[in-house]
């Protein structure tokens, strides 16, 4: 593994792509914005259900899901395009909970049937899902989860406390990671079900809302366990799928920075000229541009090789390390360069540290991406 | 990926008469290698006549994987490397039919070696600053002065040489561009010892050596536009190659770790960190030529030689970290002596030479002056001696 040639994979844009990027850039930045952003931000839910239901119109909460199952069957690189285009407005709302985790998960794990219940509602936007699987504060391995499903007569019942769950508070449907008794399952449980209780938490990033979810003797019944039997594999597989799509959020985001630093540094003088013009600004700006590029490499990759198991076990956390380095990174250097500005509630580029930081640290940290990908390449 | 367009078929069938008229196991590497070039195949971007088909370039990469596939070999790129890496280039963008006639072939068979003399003692990012001068005398010009940093000068038949003929112009536009024979009167190669103890560099001392004016390579005062088409294809051939997965320096620290037996976890997350940056960067390569070849060249493609040159020193560094004590010592010591072969040299000797890295080639500060000014758009610096005639720039 660690000296084969990885595949050979086009990283060129397509017609198709280019058109997807520009159509959702337009529309984002006329329907969204960055004012829209603040107010969504400042909001109770974080959630405009009117733009949500005008994304699911465009096809976007569907574009990866079957068209048997009213999406519209594209591919990952096709979802990444919307990322990276929502990244660059950290936009709110849970479409990276729904249309990517949840959705992944469903996809990965699901028996046809449990398919057919569950992803048209999610393609349409009539519902949102959210994926319920971290309890501790560094418990990104998946093997480690505590809430229990027991079985009890012909369905289960579990117990449990969900911590960071992405959305929570806006979810009609959880898929809950439970332990069963030879393995880890995953649990189809209804918002409404008796003895689950969601609160919103406060968070770092109020563009991308959490919640806690408590699990006390929630019963559901034998249907309700995704693929009728344990699928930590699937788990994990849908784990790393939402880290290779994060990784273009990232990189959308870094993108970002990278011109509103370039642009400041341009139309700023100090001492007479413009700070660009001194080496200490202009190559932290190339040095940015370096990162965002080889990041945005990374993230290329790993998007085009979801269908090979063994090469995405390499690409996902090689991404998902590399992303979030530099889009933290580079959202901090974007306050440096904007010195004083930068620091102020007025200006935006806290909304991008802010984005980055819990970016980098939703579905496993760049330490924990690195002994992943450690992992993968048998080292 | 079979080429499957009436390019790639004429350039298989083209591959296929070279091996079948020349099989490479019965051909010395320097016959095949003239055989190569006659039929088109030596750089197929390069004109008909002169090497090339007059195609894109990434048909080049077929030409070199069926070559290799059938016993032939790609060596002469190294053994000539700055023949082949930078003065073809030239020589196509500026040569005149006679220069290439006369200089292309014998370059690419490695029958004769060239060299690049351009940085000065006192000229090194500051190229355009150089003070080697070139004196008309009829159909003949004579240098004096001295280059440095020049790599395979001992064994170089010619030489690309940027002089100074005009210290009244602007520093930019007093400058003409030569081919220097090595082994004329008056050219003086020296070592020129290296932190690692060996010489891979010489300093050239030129004393009234004559140059005949039909070697001058473009016009009188055009030397800075040369230059900077040698400078170009210098830094695609440093940053522009596209390698394995996990393969080189990175390598070598992985197998040193493996050897350890080592589990110190915080060894092993910089490691799979040095690893991930590699694989960045050769993600980026990868995309970098894939775009360029596509014709839609982006910044990807000008961050290259800067990645390169920052990763080989940490990986470099690292590699000695995972030695421990085994980094204090440094096997074969220090010679004093010109490298004798190309095999890639220990983690000690690896550790030295990749200083040069951010150095050779264009500083990695200059690197990104370039990448801040023509990828950015951000403003240069203020400059004092841009408009000033040459010979009133101050200097040290």
């Amino acid at each position: 593994m660690l000296e084969q040639g990885s595949p050979a994979v086009s990283y060129a844009p397509t017609e198709e792509l280019e058109l997807l990027r520009s159509t959702a850039g337009q529309f984002l930045e006329e329907r969204l914005g960055l004012e829209t952003v603040r107010e969504l931000m400042m909001s109770d839910d974080g959630f405009n259900r009117g733009l949500w239901k005008e994304i699911a119109d465009l096809g976007w909460t569907g574009l990866v899901i079957e068209e048997d199952f009213g999406g519209a069957g594209s591919g990952l690189t096709e979802l990444s395009v919307l990322l990276e285009e929502m990244g660059r407005l950290v936009t709110p709302g849970p479409f990276f909970a729904s249309a990517v985790l949840a959705t992944a998960a469903v996809q990965g794990a699901g028996a046809p049937n449990q398919k057919r219940d569950l992803l048209p509602p999610l393609a349409s936007g009539e519902r949102i899902a959210t994926l319920a699987v971290f309890e501790k504060p560094r418990g990104w391995d998946v093997s480690d989860i505590a809430t229990k499903a027991s079985a009890q007569g012909t369905g289960w019942v579990l117990d449990g406390t969900k911590r960071y769950v992405l959305d929570g508070h806006l979810a009609d449907v959880f898929i809950v990671a439970a332990r069963v008794d030879d393995g880890i399952g995953l649990f189809v449980v209804e918002a409404d079900t008796p003895g689950l209780h969601v609160e919103q938490t406060q968070v770092l990033d109020p563009t991308r809302r959490q919640a806690e979810v408590t699990l006390r003797g929630v019963r559901v019944g034998a249907f309700s366990l995704l693929g009728g039997a344990p699928s930590i594999d699937s788990l994990r597989r849908a784990l790393a799928i939402g880290t290779a799509a994060l990784a273009a959020e990232q990189v959308g985001g870094a993108q970002k920075c990278l011109e509103m630093s370039v642009e400041y540094a341009k139309t700023r003088f100090q001492f007479g000229r413009p700070i660009g013009s001194y080496q200490a600004i202009k190559h932290r700006c190339a040095e940015m541009l370096l990162r965002v590029e080889h990041a945005r490499s990374t993230a290329l990759h790993a998007v085009r090789v979801v269908q090979d198991e063994d090469e995405l076990a390499v690409a996902a956390p090689l991404a998902g390390a590399v992303c979030a380095e530099a889009y933290v990174w580079a959202a901090g250097e974007t306050i440096q360069i904007h010195g004083g500005i930068g620091f102020t509630w007025e200006h935006d580029a806290h909304l991008y540290l802010k984005r980055a930081k819990t970016s980098s640290l939703l579905l496993g940290d760049p330490r924990y991406q690195r002994h992943l990908l450690g992992q993968a390449l048998g080292l | 990926m079979p080429m499957t367009d009436a390019d790639g078929v004429r350039v298989d069938q083209l591959i296929d008469e070279l091996v079948a008229t020349h099989p490479p196991e019965s051909t010395t590497p320097e016959d095949l290698w003239g055989a190569q070039f006659d039929l088109g195949l030596a750089w197929v971007w390069h004109d008909d006549g002169f090497g090339g088909l007059g195609l894109p370039r990434k048909y080049q990469s077929q030409v070199n994987r069926r070559l290799i596939d059938a016993g032939g070999s790609t060596d002469n790129r190294l053994i000539n490397l700055i023949g082949i890496g930078m003065g073809a280039g030239v020589l196509a963008a500026h040569g005149t039919e006679e220069q290439k006639r006369r200089w292309l072939r014998p370059m690419f068979t490695t029958q004769e070696i060239w060299c690049q003399l351009f940085s000065e003692p006192g000229a090194g990012s500051d190229l355009a600053g150089l003070a080697t001068r070139a004196i008309r005398d009829g159909d003949e010009w004579v240098v004096n002065g001295q280059k440095v940093w020049t790599t395979l000068a001992h064994l170089s038949k010619w030489g690309m040489l940027v002089t100074r003929t005009d210290p009244e112009a602007k520093k930019h536009q007093g400058l003409t561009y030569f081919v220097v024979e090595m082994e004329a009167p008056g050219v003086d190669v020296r070592p020129l010892y290296q932190i690692t103890g060996e010489a891979e560099f010489s300093e050239v001392f030129f004393n009234d050596v004559h140059i005949p004016d039909e070697n001058r390579i473009d016009s009188v005062g055009s030397g800075w536009r040369v230059s900077l088409t040698t400078l170009m294809n210098e830094r695609v051939a440093i940053g522009g190659n596209t390698v394995p997965r996990g393969s080189g320096r990175i390598a070598e620290a992985v197998r040193i770790w493996e050897e350890s037996g080592s589990t110190d976890p915080v060894l092993r997350d910089e490691l799979i960190h040095l690893w991930a940056e590699a694989e960045a960067a050769r993600l980026t390569s990868i995309r970098a030529n894939e775009m360029a070849s596509s014709g839609v060249p982006g910044p990807e493609g000008s961050t290259g030689k800067l990645s390169w040159a920052s990763l080989n020193k940490k990986i470099a560094s690292f590699t000695l970290d995972l030695m421990g004590l085994e980094g204090t010592l440094y096997p074969g010591g220090y010679q004093l002596t010109r490298p004798t072969s190309l095999e890639a040299p220990g983690p000690q000797k690896a550790f030295l030479r990749s200083r040069a890295n951010s150095i050779e080639g264009g500083t990695s500060e200059i690197m990104m002056n370039i990448l801040g000014e023509r990828v950015l758009g951000l403003p240069g610096e203020p400059r004092v001696d841009k408009d000033l005639p040459w010979k009133d720039v101050p200097r040290a």
